[in-house]
């Protein structure tokens, strides 16, 4: 077929190094966006992802250099790789956008997320909570005779796992912050 | 020397300082403060257009003719929004241009006051960066960016917003030499590494195609001179998109004419059997490749593109350059020359004697006739009429466009303006007013269709207050020609609203302007006619009566691949399948 006798990829600019763009599977990928803290930036990355069809599963966002008005936007993304791809070159077309990480691909990160959970209960329910929060290292952050508000910090996974576990124990309310993320190392 | 000034004159300095000379624009409440000041100066002029939308494709026109930003000043509210479609042309096209728009005072936003629109916000996706103003200390610095943003890297449409107590306080001018831009600075030099395989890779290539689009254009004169050294001294055959064309002449040699849906099968076939695809300023845009999972299935694709985000966006590249056209050719040719300017001979010899075999299919062959003018035929008039003179066109959107693609020919870049990416049927009347401004004394010529022309035809007006002689050469099918043969071809011949009723009499219409107009409708005619519109000094609209029901040819019909191109009406039957009728 191919009269040149070079095969696809050999170079190492090749974008067949990548893992097949065509595979459907989705991998989740958590970018850190470092931008000019300018009004109206935040705006302009969701109106991307918003625009070109692209997920959103997790979007922090704060000020981080008060004199270098820089924020870091931390976004918890869903995509085919040749997806994931083409949202970090997107994202590097924004004027404010300074940098691009894919903590993801990068190299290992630590991922943390904060939730507080309402539980209702009374009796061997709430006592039953209290074991369970001990056990997940949460705060007790406000109480009342028939409630608790608990403060978790873990991965979102941790906090998942902590609101399945609440659930039947009357868990009625949650707030999550979303996911922030930091490259492990120096 | 005090360089304390309000802030409208604040405008009206920085785009001195940015060597602006025109302006396309429309006054209106919330921009009084900077009329007043453009009124008190004459180093710049302001067109007053009919409709915003006209000044931006004015502007596009004008930048698109001279590689220079195009600016356009419009009101708040109304003003803003009727630029929305031009500056959604010129994201898709990647044309430099700046708008400025006023904006209800500061202390006024948010309270939807009269005019008052979020600007920004409507503007946002369709700019390449936007700016609201809310401090006049703020305001030059920010409209010296905007030009650099513009013009820098892939080029865009930038808009700052400019409240109106904005424009009347006062406070320092900021000179361009004072502005920090060094921050947005895309990398124009390509990586040497990957030049070198491309360079190994031309030396070796048996079926090789150049494939170039409007970022040759973009990346200025010297990159259409390097293509042309490129193509000239490899003897590689070339195609371009319709926003390349006039990058590489279309007397060149290597030239094997416009590619995609509507291109020669001559082209299109070379695209599908090379072996070495070298991307040179183009996107892959769905208009060029047709169906995907057979686009070029057995080549080696190599893309050049200062716009990271266009690499293996459609397509799977196996030699991506991020870099300026400019920058990367002559670093290519530099290599390639280093090593001796090598090619393939006998393989390039064959391969032309393919694409000469596919030639002789003469893909843009149509049936003449004695009786009516043929759209291609009047094409080919216009085009033997002028093609000794330096000669602009532009174009509006649909058949009468592919057919100028196809007939008209382009040895020059900058000389051909088209709507390519967005389609902006109404584009190329007020386009045509923005190259006559640029060049006065040219030869600039709008073909159209009667139905886009109406969309803009207000800008005739404007066309005649500055004794534009712009050439409206309409071909009038009295139909929505490109709508009409899409039904015909995939909805069984059901013409929904696809024709121009009630129409105007376009001579008549030329009269009630100002300007001149007349009618042809025999082919015996038409020479006479394109000489008449030719010679008349001023504006001119020529009504060239053709027949209705032609079908704009070759075509890759939606979802098909490039080797399935239908040549005539023949092939037409049944040829879009249920799949290939979702697509646009």
């Amino acid at each position: 077929m191919n009269a040149l006798n070079i095969q696809k990829g050999a170079s190492s600019h090749s974008a067949y190094d990548l893992r097949d763009p065509n595979a459907q599977i989705e991998e989740s990928h958590t970018l850190a966006v470092l931008v000019e803290n300018e009004p109206g930036v935040l705006a302009r990355v969701i109106g991307l992802f918003s625009g070109r069809g692209y997920n959103i599963d997790s979007l922090t966002v704060a000020e981080v250099d008060h004199t270098g008005h820089r924020s870091r936007i931390t976004v918890v993304t869903r995509g085919t790789p040749g997806v994931i791809v083409q949202i970090k070159a997107q994202l590097g077309r924004i004027v404010p956008v300074h940098e691009v990480h894919d903590l993801t691909a990068e190299g290992p990160a630590v991922e943390r997320e904060l939730g507080l959970f309402k539980v209702r209960g009374q009796g061997d329910k709430r006592v039953e909570a209290l074991r369970i929060a001990e056990i997940f290292r949460a705060n007790v952050v406000d109480s009342t005779l028939e409630s608790f508000v608990f403060e978790v910090v873990g991965t979102p996974a941790k906090l998942d796992a902590f609101a399945d576990l609440m659930r039947p124990l009357g868990l009625v309310d949650m707030a999550r912050t979303g996911v922030a993320a930091l490259a492990r190392g120096a | 020397m005090s360089r304390m000034m309000t802030g409208a004159r604040m405008v009206v300095e920085a785009l001195r300082d940015q060597g602006v000379d025109t302006v396309f624009g429309y006054p209106g409440g919330a921009v009084l403060p900077i009329y007043d000041e453009i009124f008190q100066q004459n180093d710049i002029t302001h067109v007053l257009v009919r409709h915003e939308q006209g000044a931006v494709h004015m502007a596009e026109g004008y930048a698109r003719s001279t590689g220079k930003p195009g600016v356009v000043l419009v009101t708040s509210g109304p003003g803003a929004t009727n630029a929305v479609t031009g500056l959604t042309d010129a994201l898709l096209d990647s044309i430099p241009i700046v708008v400025l728009s006023g904006q209800v005072p500061t202390f006024m936003i948010g309270t939807d006051g009269f005019q008052e629109a979020d600007t920004v916000g409507i503007t946002r996706p369709c700019t390449k960066h936007n700016w609201l103003v809310k401090d006049t200390g703020k305001l030059a610095e920010t409209i010296h960016k905007a030009f650099h943003v513009a013009t820098s890297g892939r080029p865009g449409p930038v808009l700052v917003d400019i409240p109106k107590d904005v424009q009347f306080a006062t406070d320092e001018y900021v000179a361009p030499t004072e502005v920090e831009t060094s921050r947005y600075q895309p990398e124009r030099k390509g990586d040497i590494g990957a030049i070198t395989r491309l360079v190994e890779l031309i030396e070796q290539a048996e079926r090789p195609i150049l494939y170039t689009g409007g970022g040759v254009i973009n990346s200025g004169n010297e990159a259409s001179r390097l293509l042309r050294e490129l193509a000239d001294s490899t003897g590689f055959p070339i195609t371009s998109t319709l926003m390349g064309l006039g990058a590489y002449p279309a007397s060149g040699k290597g030239w094997l004419g416009m590619l995609g849906m509507h291109g020669l099968y001559e082209a299109n076939l070379a695209m599908h059997g090379c072996d070495l695809m070298i991307n040179i300023g183009a996107r892959f845009d769905d208009r060029i490749t047709g169906r995907l999972a057979d686009f070029s299935p057995g080549s080696i694709k190599a893309h050049i593109d200062i716009d990271p985000s266009s690499i293996n966006k459609v397509i799977q590249v196996d030699v991506p350059i991020v870099g300026d056209v400019a920058s990367v050719l002559g670093q290519l040719l530099e290599v390639w020359k280093a090593r001796g300017s090598k090619v393939n001979k006998a393989g390039l010899g064959k391969w032309w004697e393919q694409i000469e075999g596919w030639r002789t299919k003469n893909s843009l062959f149509y049936r003449n006739s004695d009786t009516i003018i043929k759209p291609q035929y009047a094409l080919q008039r216009l085009q033997e009429l002028t093609k000794d003179r330096d000669r602009y066109i532009t174009t509006e959107v649909g058949q009468h466009q592919m057919w100028a693609a196809q007939f008209l020919h382009f040895d020059e870049p900058n000389r051909w303006m088209t709507s390519g990416g967005l389609g902006t049927m109404g584009y190329g009347l007020p386009a045509s007013v923005g190259v006559q401004m640029a060049h006065p004394e040219a030869l600039v010529i709008n073909v159209a269709g009667d139905a886009s022309w109406l969309m803009n035809m207000q800008e005739m007006g404007t066309a005649v207050q500055f004794r534009l002689p712009v050439k409206q050469f309409i071909l009038n099918n009295e139909r929505l020609g490109m709508v009409r043969q899409w039904q015909q071809l995939l909805h069984g011949e059901r013409y929904s609203q696809s024709w121009s009723d009630s129409l105007p009499d376009f001579v008549k219409l030329a009269e009630a302007f100002g300007c001149k107009g007349a009618q042809v409708r025999d082919p015996k005619d038409l020479d006479a006619a394109i000489q008449q519109m030719m010679d008349y000094d001023g504006p001119f609209i020529l009504d060239v009566l053709v027949e209705k029901h032609e079908n704009c040819f070759p075509m890759i019909p939606s979802g098909k691949p490039h080797n399935e191109m239908l040549l005539g009406d023949a092939e037409t039957q049944d040829a879009i399948k249920a799949e290939g009728a979702v697509l646009v």
